[in-house]
């Protein structure tokens, strides 16, 4: 069993570097001032908490209904976001359309903030698609099952992108990469590259080099970790002593450290991170505190290592109920507000069951166009073969 | 002037400039290779041409060097990542498997991932352990990737060159013992196609297959075996994945007999592929089994001792020998 912190340890006397945790919206709801982070959501107001609110509430609707459809059989696995919903809309409130979002594979409240349907995210879990949605219209990359893999190609987008700024000023050419959607001429700001990995997942390799390389090649990229406290079966202690976020200063790279329940905390710190990144002074590293409410995936058993204590705790700490605390002592909604939302939350659920339950892969011989760009012999044998096999069957 | 007589290693570096110099989307990346020139040399004066942004000197990071170049390419760049020895190009295997081989299908086409990793690979270098091993079977395994390995200057140019210029994803194998290997270099050749197999020496007796660094050793042991009066008809696959059977069977047709000689382990290999195909495919025209022609499956060993390990003219005599016995 990994040791112990004691508090003085993790206090950072011992670790010096620990990062303090930052916070605007207490578990009350109430405003806590800060003096560097609190200006960068001065601009927030009823509408964007409103909006905020509603895709965290829909979210969770259309996790709730998802996992009663993996229950039924209609899915291969289905893997909550539940509580981890400020995290993932506080940091789309610092982005822009422009920057490319690469996520791992439990970011369906960033999908949706995204602009992602539902109802095509849906069918990556239901196991008839692998990228069901437009992944250059809504700069949103496709899930990525092994774990950290996505995180340098993030990396490598973010260095390209400094490139393009190059080609951009020696050519006068507006770079356009694949096709990506590209910033309008009013928002013009440079784009740039946010990418999304777990606690578990920071101790694989590929996120050090990915470390490594951003800050050798000062890529504008933000490494966004939402530490949800378990990896499967695996508590957070086992990975780390230390807070994730203070790993960053070891790569000379700033790191926060934010309550990823606190979506108000979250969207100041992405927004800080954002503009420090678009300004050319490399990427930023922010660890999310949040807790998994949920199960792993719907075939996990989270009562054989974790106490119901534990959860219950957390349960109470839920960003959901912080936000509409806030909402209703603020007088910012009232009860037809909830209503709303509630209702849009019950018509995006029927309509993802409706999807889900007819939506059927591709015809097969898509996989043989897809392997390669080009005409593969060994390809091209195979899908001869699978032509003629099945012709065999229809002469029959 | 159209022909020149190059190193192969050299065609690799006009290839490699005249891709950047045609189009300001082709990168090269790895260990060593911008100032230094990369350890053989191949990227020499390269950085020096086209700057420090488009011939990066990486982070000491296989898995960093491919994932990266899999960005740039998602963001439209053709990058040309060396990793630095075959041996080291395990670190990047997740990257390159689960990774470049399958973006373009997992995103049903929606991206194409034209990342090029030269790889300069196999043994007879006197080097220590690592720097030695011919890895081909387990990326040609892998649908998704090509890869592909010339044996002489002029293929090793335009493979290259074909190989960046292609949307999919390529792994380049350069024959690291044959890098000194002096050829002419034909540059008006542009309609060179490198997915097919070449004929590099007519004969009716036996087919013998080859590809990479033991090209020549083929072609040395078909002349041996017409002083034992077998007419030995040599083919050069240079790419082994895709795999041009047609030619290979078309060769059979015609002897009867086939032999396939690598560098690497003949146990689960690019032989072993070829051994199956053409039974299932020529299997009235064999006049004896397929017989294979590779390395002891045992690790590769000490370079004191490597003259034994890795095939060699005799030892392609004798396989050519063993099939005539049938
Ligand atoms: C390379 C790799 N190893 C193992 C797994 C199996 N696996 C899937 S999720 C997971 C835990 C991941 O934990 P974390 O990174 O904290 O993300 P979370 O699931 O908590 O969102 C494991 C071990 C995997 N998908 N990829
Ligand atoms: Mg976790």
């Amino acid at each position: 069993m990994p040791a112990e912190l004691t508090p003085e340890q993790s206090s950072g006397k011992i670790y010096p570097g620990v990062l303090p945790l930052l916070r605007i919206m207490d578990e009350e709801g109430a405003i806590l001032e800060d003096g560097t982070f609190s200006p960068y959501v001065q601009d927030v107001g009823e509408a964007e908490l409103k909006e905020a609110y509603r895709q965290m509430k829909v979210t969770r609707r259309f996790d709730d209904e998802a996992t009663a459809l993996q229950r039924q059989g209609q899915m291969s696995l289905w893997a909550p976001s539940r509580g981890q919903e400020a995290a993932q809309v506080g940091s789309a409130m610092g982005l822009l359309p422009q920057d490319y979002v690469v996520p791992s594979y439990r970011e369906h409240a960033l999908a949706f903030a995204r602009g992602v349907e539902f109802t095509d995210l849906v069918k990556f879990f239901r196991g008839s698609e692998t990228s069901p949605w437009d992944i250059k219209k809504h700069n949103f990359h496709p899930y990525t099952v092994v774990l950290a893999a996505q995180v340098p190609h993030a990396v490598g987008y973010a260095m390209a992108l400094n490139f393009d700024r190059e080609l951009e000023e020696t050519t006068g050419e507006k770079q356009m990469g694949q096709g990506q959607f590209s910033a309008s001429e009013e928002n013009a700001q440079p784009a740039a590259v946010a990418v999304y990995f777990g606690d578990g997942s920071s101790t694989e390799g590929e996120i050090h080099e990915s470390m490594v390389f951003a800050a050798s090649y000062n890529a504008p990229v933000l490494f966004f970790v939402q530490n949800n406290q378990w990896a499967i079966s695996v508590p957070f202690k086992t990975q780390s002593r230390v807070p994730l976020s203070t790993r960053a200063a070891g790569y000379g790279i700033e790191g926060l450290r934010v309550d990823g329940n606190d979506v108000l905390a979250v969207a100041a710190a992405t927004r800080y991170a954002m503009k420090k990144i678009r300004s050319g002074e490399g990427p930023v590293l922010i660890e999310a505190e949040t807790y998994r409410l949920g199960a792993h995936t719907t075939a996990d058993d989270p009562t054989k290592y974790r106490t119901g204590e534990e959860e219950n705790e957390y349960a109470q700490r839920d960003p959901l109920i912080r936000l509409e605390k806030y909402l209703r002592h603020n007088k910012l909604a009232d009860e037809s507000f909830f209503e709303g939302v509630d209702q849009e939350a019950q018509q995006v659920a029927s309509e993802v069951r409706r999807v889900a339950l007819v939506a059927e892969p591709a015809e097969y011989e898509t996989n043989f166009d897809f392997a390669y760009a080009k005409p593969h012999t060994q390809t091209e044998n195979d899908r001869r073969f699978y032509r003629e096999y099945n012709a065999g069957f229809e002469e029959e | 002037m159209t022909t020149e007589n190059l190193a192969l290693s050299k065609a690799i570096t006009r290839a490699l400039h005249d891709e950047m110099t045609e189009n300001p989307k082709v990168l090269a990346l790895g260990e060593d290779i911008g100032k230094l020139g990369g350890v053989f040399r191949v990227t020499d004066g390269l950085q020096k041409e086209f700057g420090a942004r488009r011939v990066m000197d990486t982070p000491l990071g296989e898995a960093g060097i491919i994932g990266t170049s899999v960005g740039m390419a998602l963001r439209g760049y053709r990058p040309v990542p060396e990793i630095q020895f075959d041996g080291f190009v395990f670190p990047a295997f997740n990257q390159i498997t689960t990774q470049l081989a399958r973006l373009r299908g997992r995103t049903n086409g929606q991206y194409e991932i034209p990342v090029t990793i030269r790889l300069p690979y196999g043994g007879s270098v006197g080097a220590i352990e690592h720097h030695s091993e011919s890895p081909e079977a387990y990326f040609a395994h892998t649908p998704g990737l090509r890869v592909v390995t010339p044996s002489s200057a002029h293929d090793a140019y335009w493979m290259l060159r074909a190989s960046i210029q292609h949307p999919d994803p390529v792994i380049f194998m350069e024959p690291k013992r044959r890098y000194w290997l002096k050829g002419e270099v034909d540059f008006s050749d542009t309609d060179f196609n490198p997915f097919c197999a070449a004929t590099l020496r007519e004969g009716s007796d036996l087919t013998l297959v080859s590809y990479g660094p033991m090209v020549p050793t083929a072609l040395a042991a078909a002349e041996a075996a017409r002083e034992d009066g077998h007419d030995v008809e040599v083919i050069d696959l240079r790419s082994i994945s895709p795999l041009d059977i047609e030619t290979i069977c078309a060769s059979v047709a015609k002897t009867g007999r086939l032999v396939v000689a690598q560098e690497a382990y003949n146990f689960v290999s690019v032989a072993s592929e070829i051994s199956a195909a053409v039974t299932e495919r020529c299997f009235y025209s064999l006049e004896a089994p397929v017989l294979r022609v590779g390395a002891f499956h045992t690790p590769y060993p000490v370079p004191r001792s490597e003259e034994e390990y890795v095939p060699g003219i005799d030892r392609i005599l004798e396989a050519i020998d063993r099939s005539f016995a049938y």
